[in-house]
């Protein structure tokens, strides 16, 4: 195996921990800005992270240009570090552009909450349904009603006013005022 | 280097990725872009048709510039493998149809076209008003597209954990770019939460990468499965968890799953459909091949992570389902559903025996298939309706009858109804729960039956509000919608419709097709053994193909 003495050296352990650190923590901000300070922080760490799995550092891993003596790198571990430095180059570009588009349709670059969950939320608050009838908002009926009145032309012994809960789910809402 | 079937292998990754530059060099030429991505995204689908019948008699594995396995890049198309490409690819060119009739593609979006502080958020309504051809600095549907179907492939066929996260990143990034099309607000606030989240999911798996070459010194799955069995368990254990971590964020598990309802439905209904049809499924795929390849159940050390995935799988499935109870809009509403079937698929894969494999990679197919056309019909009921808001749909199956039957089909197919597929794939899921039979497995059981009730609730729910009770005045005025739907959008959305049909008709074969692949995936030599033939870890070529019978002859294309 190409790998040679597998310790890292602690001083780069100890960067990786406070990359990943600080990094975290500028990832639970809010403003896309630091966001994205928070991964370029924390995509290094992870990258020198991957980079010293490879272990210590040894002459230029060049076949038949080092000098045998000296151990060589692992080659594998870098080529991986330079795709992924790639990669994350590339995707703090998309996440500048998009915090910048970000400020300039909110003038902030806040990650901002999902309004129809909240609206749901407020909604389940008030224990409303989600959805009202179109039927009922046009005839003041519920289907159930509906349903019922097409059951009293053929039954006339059930004389239901309010339909019990049938398969479908009436949102009985204010909009069915008169009745 | 001879001609043979590895040959096909890198052909799913480079023909897309080479479009996707043809076709950005061709910006100025829609027709040619179409022309390129409809024939690139063919060649794909066919390759991986030839693929699935290759992958059956062993695993195909190139090995990329002859670099020998453990230090060069090793694609490995096994019947997972194999399966999952045919039916990404399919599920891909169906929704690349489809938006090219919706007009998405051609560059009558308002792409780059914005102004600046703009603040209308034109949903794709705008888009859709679809002759409008305005000149465009580039069209950059196309190309993204395709570097998403290169993407998928690579993650499918990835023989290494390094170039598993290239292909996640790959497709990741494209898909950032097609949430935020346009640039519009509303995108730019879903997609600024997808991106995070995303991100973050991305240096999980990079630091699991990091952290298995430290342990082992091999991405190779094939050489991490034979090494990771002598490391320490505890470090063996955050490996797994990690790249459970990462996976499980772009799979969307539950206490992972809070980004994605509030993300996909902003984008345009084909980039949704191919969103929620494929990239929870890259997840999932990643998952169930970590799992089954590098931390088997079975055998020494084995951790308890499989009771953590059955918990996770029920929570999943049930707030999952109950959040698709509560929504009111179509889009939301079956987001939630995907969250919620995700579930299953980590039920099948938690339990971890060969035929609660083989009932989840049935799943999975299935529903690929039938959450990309739930998400592209719709689309169309978007078309017809000029909203997704339940609120106000309704009266279409008297409006569009034809519309009706392409929804309730695959609604009634994820609900489980017999005899179609999804029934199929949850009586074998609830089969191997059964014989699995300790107590946390009766509990899914009930758990995926009574989801399975809520899934039905839910979408008939839907079908009650946009499809029956009284026309809208607005949709019966005319005044919102298209009386006529663009033939296209129409007859890509039937073909997969007829295509989830097609797998109920066909599950005999595709079940049997599953069953072998969870065979071999359970016990996990073969896998090992096609990359490494002989048990060495030397290079290998063309020779690790296990398959004498086939020559070149289906090689032609």
């Amino acid at each position: 195996m190409v790998v040679l003495d597998n310790v890292p050296s602690a001083v780069l352990v100890l960067a990786v921990g406070v990359l990943f650190a600080t990094g975290v923590y500028l990832l639970l901000e809010r403003s896309l800005t630091r966001v994205l300070l928070g991964f370029v922080l924390v995509g290094n760490g992870a990258n020198l992270a991957l980079l010293i799995a490879g272990g210590r550092a040894g002459a230029a891993p060049i076949v038949g240009n080092a000098d045998p003596a000296i151990p060589l790198s692992d080659p594998l571990a870098q080529a991986m570090v330079l795709t992924s430095i790639v990669i994350t180059l590339a995707l703090t570009a998309f996440v500048l552009a998009m915090a910048y588009r970000s400020h300039q349709l909110n003038g902030h670059d806040e990650v901002q909450d999902d309004d129809e969950d909240r609206r749901i939320a407020r909604l389940a608050l008030r224990n409303e349904a989600a959805w009202t009838d179109v039927d009922a908002a046009e005839t003041g009926e519920t289907l159930d009603e509906e349903a019922a009145e097409v059951h009293d032309d053929i039954e006339e012994s059930l004389q239901v006013s309010t339909g019990p809960a049938g398969g479908v789910a009436t949102g009985s809402t204010g909009e069915e005022g008169e009745p | 280097m001879t001609w043979g079937s590895a040959t096909l292998l890198p052909l799913p990754v480079l023909v897309p990725l080479v479009s996707a530059g043809l076709t950005l060099a061709l910006h100025r030429h829609p027709r040619a872009q179409r022309v390129i991505s409809v024939v690139a995204l063919s060649v794909v689908v066919a390759t991986a048709g030839v693929l699935v019948g290759l992958a059956d008699h062993g695993p195909v594995v190139a090995v990329i510039g002859d670099w020998t396995v453990p230090v060069g890049i090793n694609l490995v198309a096994d019947r997972l493998s194999a399966l999952m490409l045919l039916v990404s690819s399919i599920v891909l060119l169906c929704v690349l149809l489809y938006s090219m009739a919706q007009g998405v593609a051609d560059g009558s979006d308002d792409v780059g076209l914005v102004g600046d502080g703009d603040r209308a958020t034109p949903d794709e309504g705008d888009a859709d008003e679809a002759d409008r051809r305005d000149v465009l600095p580039v069209a950059i549907y196309h190309p993204t597209f395709l570097v998403l179907a290169a993407g998928v492939a690579n993650a499918f066929l990835a023989g290494d954990l390094f170039n598993l996260y290239v292909g996640f990143e790959v497709l990741l990034a494209a898909s950032y770019v097609l949430l935020t099309l346009g640039g519009t607000g509303d995108r730019i606030r879903a997609g600024s939460v997808y991106v995070v989240v995303a991100l973050v999911s991305s240096l999980v798996f990079l630091t699991a990468v990091g952290l298995a070459y430290a342990a082992t010194g091999t991405v190779n799955l094939a050489q991490l499965a034979e090494r990771l069995p002598d490391v320490d368990p505890a470090v063996r254990l955050s490996i797994q968890l990690l790249l459970l971590l990462g996976f499980g964020i772009k799979a969307a598990i539950f206490p992972l799953s809070a980004w994605l309802p509030d993300s996909y439905p902003t984008a345009p209904a084909p980039v949704t459909a191919v969103f929620a049809g494929l990239l929870t499924k890259v997840g999932v795929y990643a998952i169930l091949r970590t799992q089954t390849l590098l931390f088997p159940s079975t055998g020494p050390g084995a951790s308890r992570v499989d009771q953590v995935l059955l918990v996770l799988a029920l929570l999943t499935m049930v707030v999952g389902i109950l959040g698709a109870v509560a929504q009111d809009d179509i889009k939301r509403l079956l987001s939630f559903t995907l969250v919620s079937h995700i579930g299953y698929l980590i039920f099948g894969i938690a339990l971890a025996g060969s035929a609660s494999t083989a009932a989840a990679i049935f799943y999975v197919v299935h529903h690929i298939t039938v959450q990309t056309a739930l998400f592209l019909v719709v689309g169309l009921i978007e078309r017809r309706g000029g909203t997704t808001s339940l609120d106000r749909l309704g009266g279409l199956a008297r409006v569009a009858p034809g519309l009706a039957i392409l929804f309730f089909v695959p609604a009634m197919n994820l609900a489980g109804i017999p005899p179609l597929s999804g029934f199929l794939g949850k009586v074998g899921l609830l089969e191997a729960g059964v014989r699995d039979g300790t107590p946390l497995a009766w509990v899914l059981v009930v758990g995926s039956v009574v989801t399975s009730l809520l899934t039905l609730y839910a979408l008939v729910k839907a079908w009650n509000k946009a499809f029956w009770q009284q026309i809208p005045d607005e949709i019966a005025a005319g005044d919102v919608g298209e009386a006529r739907l663009p033939r296209g959008m129409v007859a890509a959305t039937s073909a997969l419709v007829v295509g989830s049909l097609a797998l109920t008709v066909l599950a005999g074969p595709v079940y049997g097709y599953a069953q072998r692949a969870a065979d071999a995936l359970t016990d996990g030599h073969s896998y090992v053994d096609a990359v490494f033939p002989g048990g060495g870890s030397l290079g290998v070529g063309d020779s690790a193909v296990e398959d004498p019978a086939v020559k070149t002859g289906e090689v032609g294309h």
